[in-house]
């Protein structure tokens, strides 16, 4: 079976004079169609390099992404990403913000009615339809990312990149949108790449968890299968011998094998 | 915890007894009436406007007992008043000529200033975004902006009356060099402090350049660029003036000089007045356009 997205050997170097440091070292990863992917790796390993290169808004130095077997080095909506600091423009509503990529994406293929209906189809599906009007600075943090997620989604992205989604959220609001992401990927059934620092989240969410071992020249360590049935549920996982395995699996890599080391 | 403030909100608004059972309270923002409403603008609006004109009234009376003795250089405020009083009640009379009211020598100052202003606020805009976006105009334009910017407006009179042969085109010249620079300035400062998400965001969407510039780079900048403009009203008021004392003709700086020339010390000061009344309402008038378009932008 061919892979859909494929990370073919990348290397990343960041030059700065005559100094350079190698981030990235023999990126290998495949993924499958509708797979839910974690990369899990200490601050400063260079995961979030790693989602920048998936998604075109950095080059590699060696090595290429395919997607459907075609090379993909610059940036589009087949990619979209959702950020980590949610990004919305602060100057349009949250019904504008949305409407901004799907115009650019449906521009021949909707008309304009369609593309109202998509923009707010999109919405209601991370339930934010009610506050199509409101600018971002007037709803909260997690509703933000919510049209973040929404922006993306409505880009019908072959991929989809989260890049510490929930990472400045509270807790209750992150294990909500967790929850929110979970049902999603479930209904529709996205290709999904996610970059996060959560143990439990990456273990409740992927299908695959891959672990980088720690900067400079990271690379893959370990990459652990989630032999969790879907839908998952949060609570009955708790006890749940595999899940609590996995948890282990992660934790062990991250801390024994590839502590953190201070830079300084 | 919450029982108990419930229980005296429910005897605050005097509900049947049946509604304790269901505890569901709903909470009609009580509005004041209109006449405490009027009240309380009334006394809002006094405390602004009370201060400054206890201070203007001071201010005439010190100006009256010191230029009211025989001898004085200047006219004392009630001299003024005297004066200058049928150009303050007909600004509108047009007797051919130089010899008109102040509405037209105000009217010809603010066009320049229109003209002037508009034409530097579109090539400042353009200018300020060439150089914020590209790093190569930055370096190449700079330093020549940095060195043409400290030149006093009215030295370039001469040479713009050289090259137009004509006072008009000239004095409009003056206010456009004289106000471009802050906003060409601060759009490029604006443009380079457009976050590095936006951009991203744009590249994931694929906006082409236009759609950049438009979608993006103005409203991400417009704080910026308000602050260049509403900079740029205030010199380009500072210009004209002192232009048209040199050019002559219609305006209100010709108006002041040719005062100036006939001795008539209280027009000159009845025009000053003016200037400043009208160089702070462009100000505001900037200022709020500002508000309008930056509105959103700014809270993030």
């Amino acid at each position: 079976m061919q892979a859909y997205l494929k990370l073919d050997h990348i290397d990343k170097t960041f030059s700065r004079g005559n100094a350079t440091t190698e981030v990235l070292k023999e990126i290998n990863l495949t993924i499958d169609k509708g797979e839910y992917v974690s990369i899990i790796g200490h601050s400063g390993c260079g995961k979030s390099t790693l989602l920048n290169i998936v998604a075109g808004l950095t080059g590699t130095t060696n090595g290429c992404v395919l997607l459907e077997n075609r090379e993909v080095n610059s940036p589009g909506p087949d990619r979209a990403v959702v950020f980590q600091n949610h990004s919305l423009l602060p100057w349009l509503t949250v019904y504008e913000n949305v409407r901004l990529g799907v115009d650019k994406v449906f521009a021949r293929t909707k008309s304009r009615a369609e593309r109202d209906a998509w923009v707010m189809h999109n919405l209601s599906l991370v339930q934010m339809a009610h506050a199509r009007d409101k600018r971002p600075s007037e709803i909260s943090g997690g509703m933000k990312q919510r049209v973040g997620i929404a922006r993306a989604l409505a880009m019908e992205p072959k991929v989809l990149l989260l890049d510490e989604p929930f990472g400045a959220l509270d807790a209750l609001t992150r294990a909500h949108l967790q929850d929110s992401v979970m049902a999603l990927h479930q209904k529709l059934g996205n290709t999904i790449l996610m970059i996060t620092h959560d143990v439990d989240e990456a273990v409740l969410l992927s299908d695959r968890i891959v672990m980088m071992t720690n900067g400079p020249s990271a690379r893959i360590g370990e990459v652990l299968e989630v032999p969790l049935a879907r839908p998952r549920k949060r609570l009955e996982l708790a006890t749940n011998p595999a899940y609590l395995k996995c948890r282990q699996r992660v934790l062990e890599f991250l801390y024994e094998r590839h502590s953190f080391v201070e830079a300084a | 915890m919450s029982m108990p403030a419930m229980k005296t909100e429910v005897t605050a608004v005097a509900l049947p007894p049946a509604a304790h059972a269901a505890p569901v309270v709903t909470m009609t923002p009580k509005r004041p009436p209109r006449a405490e409403t009027y009240t309380r603008m009334a006394k809002e609006a006094a405390v602004r406007v009370v201060p400054p004109l206890i201070v203007v009234a001071l201010l005439l009376l010190v100006w009256e007992l010191i230029c009211r003795r025989a001898g004085s250089s200047l006219p004392p405020p009630s001299k003024v008043f005297k004066d200058t009083k049928e150009l303050i009640l007909d600004p509108f009379f047009d007797n051919g000529g130089i010899d008109k009211g102040l509405f037209w020598h105000l009217s010809a100052s603010l066009q320049r200033v229109a003209y002037g202003y508009s034409l530097a606020a579109i090539a400042g805009i353009a200018l300020g975004t060439l150089v914020g976006q590209s790093v190569w105009a930055m370096r190449g334009l700079d330093p020549l902006f940095q060195v043409l910017r400290t030149i006093p407006p009215l030295a370039w009179l001469p040479l713009s009356l050289a090259a137009f042969r004509d006072g008009q085109p000239s004095a409009i010249f003056v206010i456009f060099i004289t106000s471009i620079w802050p906003i060409i300035i601060n759009t490029a400062v604006g443009i380079r402090n457009i976050p590095q998400d936006y951009r991203n965001v744009a590249a994931v969407v694929q906006l082409n350049p236009l759609e950049f510039f438009t979608k993006i780079m103005i409203p991400a900048a417009a704080p910026y660029m308000f602050t260049g403009l509403r900079i740029g009203i205030g010199l380009s008021w500072l210009a004209i003036v002192a232009a048209e004392m040199l050019i002559g003709g219609v305006g209100i700086g010709f108006f002041i000089w040719d005062a100036w020339n006939s001795s008539h010390i209280s027009e000159i000061i009845l025009a000053l007045f003016y200037v400043g009344i009208i160089g702070f309402v462009l100000d505001r008038l900037i200022a709020g356009l500002g508000k309008v378009v930056t509105r959103g932008t700014a809270a993030n």
